[in-house]
């Protein structure tokens, strides 16, 4: 996690916070900490990461502690609690994907990106990580892209280099 | 072929909408169920109907429904357990992709024979293109009547939500999901009490599997007794398998429970057999907490029987020689795969999903992944084999959820059929670093290439 006096301060905006209001409403009167994780991956989609500052306004929003929202971010291994590429790889490494490849996948992604797992390339635009099953274990290997998580299935080193192709030129 | 309840349509061009859903004959049940049935009826049917839990544990969803405490003036919930992470498993993915009324259909029918006036369907975070899916449906439905206010004029309202996770595996387990869907981390709860009696804001509460919910909709339309004529004994009706792994076609199949294991691998109507020619090595059946089976005992019982893909059948012989239906996440193994390594990377799972609460699954785990990470690379020693027996029956019975047993599970199936592959790491440390240790004496000499010496 980033220090938080190297972030910037945090001003939802008005259509975030009419989000906001439209995934409170889904809760029961007085049960609105519910919100908690969707309001998380609203702030995620807009700033691509959830700095300190934006859980601090979450807390607010919500009216609960900035510790309640601290250690759900820090729980769940979806927010990312430091700047990521434009687009964040994420490669299944767990059982049934490996067995059809996934590790090599990974391999190729750091070869072909030039930075290690969790890294930014230079140009801001990549970051890859390896993840736990993510429920397609028979079209395997795949990968997902965040914030909007796109999904790729049935990766080749080919098809990992065309799609970088294609998001660089994107 | 075998009968089809859930993916009759599934091939359709357009049943992801509710035009094309509605003229296949879809929301039947809702209208069957909100005018001519009680909820107590519906309960009736889905107990006769003989369903047993599609999320991994079986048990019988219409017994689960019976226990829901009603008392006055207090709200009840159901909700949808759609978090699916079990490693190997990936047909509610499937099932929300292609036909997302089905689930929706089967929420409406459900939370009416439960009371439940507001209903949630917690989609596992990754999920987010199934999220839209679901969003889209679930407003479709709203706009022609079949959510919301009054449905159908017969004076039963309901809201239906869908609610995203974060990533986590824990979430899957029902007290953890509830508590996460109240926004806090999901540490699994203390049961008692169990979420019938105080669940989701204390309320009590129902919570089903994906499949299990868009099932009530086949059994609501024929009948639970017409449902429960197909399948074997007590694993009634059809049951979706997530076959992954070294198969020719991997992919999600909805069978007909009691379909012999060797008919699923092999036929074309299912896998096709394994990959590239060759041979199976071991399987594990119900994703990946279940125990591994080498293909011998995979194909037939410890008597020679034929082994069925059934839940008595599966969990034949105990973990001696049985596994379990689990999940239905099928993963099959060919000869040139490392029951080592593999065994590795399940336990690096769920050492990075244990929730920390429970001492023994939150150190154990991590140990048991160093010590098989030791051993995979070339680095361990003859005692390790016996530590990491020790450390898992040592997690196994002693945490407050079933995420220790299922890191338990996978390292003493895996010890207890292939310990000699184990060893064969140990003495051959370089050897085990260039080449596996291929199948030795685990496969059924079914197929019929022969069996490879080791180089």
């Amino acid at each position: 996690m980033l220090k938080v006096e190297e972030q910037t301060p945090v001003v939802f905006s008005s259509e975030l916070l009419a989000k906001f209001d439209d995934v409170k409403s889904r809760y029961p009167e007085g049960k609105h900490k519910s919100a908690l994780l969707p309001l998380l991956h609203l702030v995620q989609a807009e700033y691509l990461w959830v700095s300190t500052h934006a859980m601090d306004r979450v807390a607010e929003y919500l009216n609960i502690q900035p510790i309640e929202v601290y250690e759900v971010a820090t729980f769940y291994t979806m927010y990312f609690l430091k700047p990521q590429g434009k687009y964040a790889l994420e490669v299944c490494r767990t059982g049934p994907c490996c067995l059809v490849g996934a590790e090599k996948i990974l391999d190729h992604l750091e070869s072909k990106l030039g930075v290690k797992e969790g890294e930014v390339t230079a140009d801001g635009l990549f970051s890859f990580r390896g993840v736990e099953c993510l429920a397609a274990c028979g079209f395997g290997p795949v990968l997902q892209i965040s914030p909007d998580y796109t999904f790729y299935e049935n990766l080749t080193t080919e098809s990992v280099d065309k799609l970088i192709e294609d998001l660089k030129n994107k | 072929m075998s009968r089809k309840l859930l993916l009759e349509h599934i091939n359709v061009p357009g049943i992801n909408t509710l035009d094309v859903y509605r003229q296949k004959g879809g929301y039947r049940a809702v209208e069957k169920a909100l005018k001519t049935l009680t909820p107590e009826e519906i309960v009736e049917e889905v107990k006769k109907s003989g369903l047993r839990g599609r999320g991994g544990a079986g048990f019988p969803t219409g017994m689960k429904w019976s226990f829901l405490a009603k008392p006055e003036g207090v709200a009840r919930y159901l909700v949808c357990n759609a978090d699916e992470s079990e490693p190997g498993t990936f047909k509610d993915r499937y099932l929300m992709t292609y036909i997302p009324h089905a689930l929706i259909e089967g929420m409406i029918v459900s939370s009416f024979a439960l009371g439940a006036k507001v209903s949630y369907i917690y989609v596992r975070g990754e999920m987010m293109p199934q999220i839209r899916i679901l969003e889209k449906a679930i407003a479709e439905a709203k706009a022609a009547g079949w959510l919301g206010k009054n449905i159908l004029g017969t004076g039963y309202d309901l809201e239906l939500y869908v609610q995203p996770g974060g990533g986590a595996y824990i979430c899957g387990e029902e007290t953890a999901l509830l508590e996460s869907l109240e926004g806090k981390r999901g540490n699994p709860r203390i049961k008692p009490p169990f979420p019938a009696i105080a669940g989701l804001y204390g309320c009590p509460t129902v919570v089903n599997n994906v499949e299990s919910i868009a099932a009530v909709v086949p059994i609501i339309n024929d009948g639970g007794e017409e449902y429960a004529k197909i399948g074997i004994g007590r694993s009634t009706g059809t049951k979706l398998i997530s076959a992954s792994g070294n198969l020719v076609k991997p992919g999600v199949y909805e069978i007909e429970l009691g379909l012999p294991v060797e008919e699923f691998i092999y036929s074309d109507e299912y896998c096709g057999g394994i990959a590239n020619g060759k041979r199976l090595k071991a399987t594990v059946a119900g994703g990946s907490s279940v125990p591994v089976l080498p293909a011998n005992l995979t194909l037939k019982l410890a008597n020679g029987e034929p082994r069925l893909m059934s839940y008595e059948s599966l969990s034949e012989g105990g973990f001696a020689t049985g596994t379990m239906m689990g999940s239905g996440g099928f993963i099959a193994f060919d000869e040139d795969q490392c029951i080592v390594r593999n065994t590795w990377n399940f336990s690096r799972f769920y050492h990075h999903e244990s929730c920390g609460q429970c001492s023994p699954c939150r150190e154990g785990t991590g140990w048991m992944e160093k010590v098989l990470h030791k051993i995979e690379h070339g680095h361990g020693s003859m005692e390790d084999v016996d530590l990491l027996w020790d450390i898992q029956r040592k997690i196994e019975g002693n945490t407050i959820c079933p995420l220790g047993d299922a890191a338990a599970w996978p390292v003493a199936s895996a010890i207890r059929h292939f310990r000699d592959e184990f060893e064969w790491h140990i003495k051959e440390p370089v050897k085990s670093q260039q080449q596996n240790y291929g199948l030795a004496y685990y496969a059924n000499p079914i197929e019929k290439a022969p069996v490879t010496e080791e180089k």
